[in-house]
């Protein structure tokens, strides 16, 4: 399966990744590759076999739904480009 | 040169040296080394931690490795020390919180000297892929060290630190451990937390320790092991002493070789060297019988769906708001969140994150994302099959010995193809450890990989173990002296 310039953008977009218009050839011929080793796995006789999601199969653990961490709300959000009053900002998103 | 996990561990008990010698002396060398091996270096926290230790030691509260110095690869969030998983997009990123492994390893006292260089993201197989420089392998600064824990494997090569901790998704740790002529463990899937631990692909992704040896990094698996109630995929089991079996003679332990893994597919160097392993083995005590896992060539490439699916949808978080970079200029949110992304993650990161968002994509889930989980039972059963013929799978674990840097940036699947034999063991779940054994062309250190049953880990490190304690590959440093490692 090889892909277009097209599937290009509309995959990064999906991803919210900036692909140059001069970059998109490059970036193509690199899924191309990635996907023709892809293609190998694609040949093998799976029907009737159950998809394996985690190596024992096992389902997520669940915990009860009790508070147990103390609130770091400061230290959590020292790291964040923009704050205010204990908020986050980015650009308005509403008009 | 510096001694090992086990010696320096009983020079600090008998009070022949503290932890802050150590951590100085460890210090001086990351500062004067040219390998690239560290992403942060932080002498006053480094020192902090090495004064904790001796305080542990002095109050008689101190453990079997408190005071050891090692390297952290920079994946592990760790209070306040920058943690980048070298990548531009957490350049300024200091951890608010500690990962569990970082708990624990300062309960017991271990000292970080830096913070290891590793490939962005875990995402890379020669270290080339930081945003903040290549690393170097010791043995030939012209070569790569292999990766993504490039930094934690040539730190512990060089000699600057006797440990380091490390990740392996694909390989992330047994082929570094291969190219720099050291001893890596990748644990059975669920074995280490994996909670503080920067997420690249979480079916795959596990912690481990690298060493010089077997025993140490028994030692320091005691450590890292064990259920964590933060991590939901952590292993509810009971504590092990990863070292408890090391002295065991296997007389009998029946070891398998895959069918063609000694083939055209490895480089004649690599086969030797091999070969001239498993022969040790034998002498050892082992039977060595033929197995098979027909569905190992499809590994790769159901690896390269299931890992970049999984990497798309972690990485989804990095979207300039809560941490990470932002970018300066942008018109919309939309275009903040993609301009930040773009200018925060490197060319390979970007190159897996599209192929992960194709594959799970409208239209082609079913043929690419389910198709490869299928794949991945199918590895998983050849795997249980051998395991009814055999004790232990061994062959090589990487096709040739280190190259050059920049010999395979030109086509990222010229390198994804020399994690053949690593990445089967991870879409098993499987433990796997690989151990020098010999060296290749231009004197480069070859990489013999044992793979076990789940759990094994106690058994492989036996294996390893006695395996060094009759040759010295594993004593070699790249100066060409020997280390004096403690048996």
């Amino acid at each position: 399966m090889s892909l277009t310039s097209d599937d290009v953008r509309k995959v990064a977009r999906l991803a919210r990744l900036v692909v140059a218009e001069d970059d998109i050839v490059p970036t193509l011929d690199n899924l191309n590759r990635t996907l023709a080793l892809v293609e190998q796995m694609r040949t093998v006789e799976t029907s009737g076999i159950e998809p394996m999601a985690h190596a024992h199969d096992m389902s997520l653990r669940l915990r009860e739904d009790l508070v147990t961490e103390p609130d770091e709300r400061e230290a959590l959000m020292a790291n964040a480009p923009a704050v205010e009053e204990g908020l986050f900002l980015v650009p308005r998103v509403i008009e | 040169m510096i001694g090992s996990v086990v010696s320096l561990a009983a020079d600090l008990a008998a009070g022949r040296v503290s932890a802050v010698e150590l951590a100085s002396d460890a210090l001086a060398r990351a500062q004067a080394s040219t390998l690239n091996a560290f992403i942060t270096i932080d002498p006053e926290r480094t020192l902090q931690e090495a004064r904790a230790a001796d305080a542990l030691r002095a109050n008689g509260a101190a453990g079997p490795l408190t005071g050891v110095p090692f390297a952290q690869k920079d994946i592990f969030c760790a209070k306040g020390w920058r943690t980048t998983a070298g990548s531009r997009m957490l350049g300024n990123f200091v951890a608010p919180y500690d990962a569990t492994l970082v708990v624990k390893g300062k309960a017991a006292g271990l000292v970080t000297i830096g913070r290891a260089n590793m490939d962005e993201f875990a995402m890379g197989s020669s270290n080339e892929n930081s945003a903040f420089g290549p690393v170097r392998n010791p043995w030939d600064p012209a070569r790569v060290p292999g990766g993504s824990s490039g930094g934690s494997a040539a730190a512990v090569a060089a000699g600057i630190v006797p440990a380091a901790t490390g990740t392996d998704t694909g390989g992330s740790i047994r082929q570094p451990a291969s190219f720099c002529g050291i001893t890596g463990i990748k644990p059975t899937y669920g074995v280490v937390s994996r909670y503080g631990m920067i997420a690249y692909a979480s079916s795959l992704d596990q912690a481990g320790p690298m060493a010089r040896s077997a025993h140490d990094c028994a030692m320091l698996l005691n450590v890292m092991a064990g259920f964590d109630p933060r991590d939901a995929t952590s292993l509810p089991r009971e504590t092990e002493d990863y070292a408890r079996r090391l002295e065991q003679p296997f007389e009998g332990l029946r070891v398998g070789v895959p069918v063609g893994w000694l083939g055209d597919g490895v480089s004649a160097d690599v086969r030797v060297a091999v070969e001239a392993g498993l022969a040790e083995l034998e002498r050892l005590g082992a039977r060595r019988v033929e197995v098979s896992l027909p569905h190992a060539r499809y590994a790769i490439a159901a690896y390269y769906v299931i890992a970049p699916a999984e990497a798309s949808s972690n990485l989804s978080r990095y979207d300039g708001v809560r941490y990470g970079h932002r970018a300066s200029a942008y018109t919309d949110l939309a275009d903040m969140y993609a301009r930040s992304r773009s200018e925060g993650f490197g060319g390979e990161v970007r190159r897996r994150i599209l192929v992960g968002t194709y594959v799970l994509s409208a239209g082609y889930y079913d043929a690419y994302y389910l198709k490869a989980q299928q794949v991945r039972r199918l590895v998983a059963q050849d795997f249980a099959a051998a395991f009814g013929q055999c004790d232990v799978i061994a062959g090589p674990t990487a096709p040739s010995v280190a190259y050059r840097l920049g010999e395979k940036t030109a086509d990222p699947v010229e390198m994804y193809l020399g994690d053949v034999y690593t990445t089967l063991v991870n879409l098993a779940g499987l433990p796997a450890l690989s151990l020098p054994c010999g060296t290749g062309e231009a004197g480069m250190p070859v990489g013999l990989q044992l793979i076990g049953r789940a759990f094994s880990e106690a058994q492989l490190l036996n294996v390893a173990h006695q395996f060094q304690r009759v040759t010295d590959h594993h004593e070699r440093t790249p100066a060409g002296e020997g280390r004096g490692v403690a048996k």
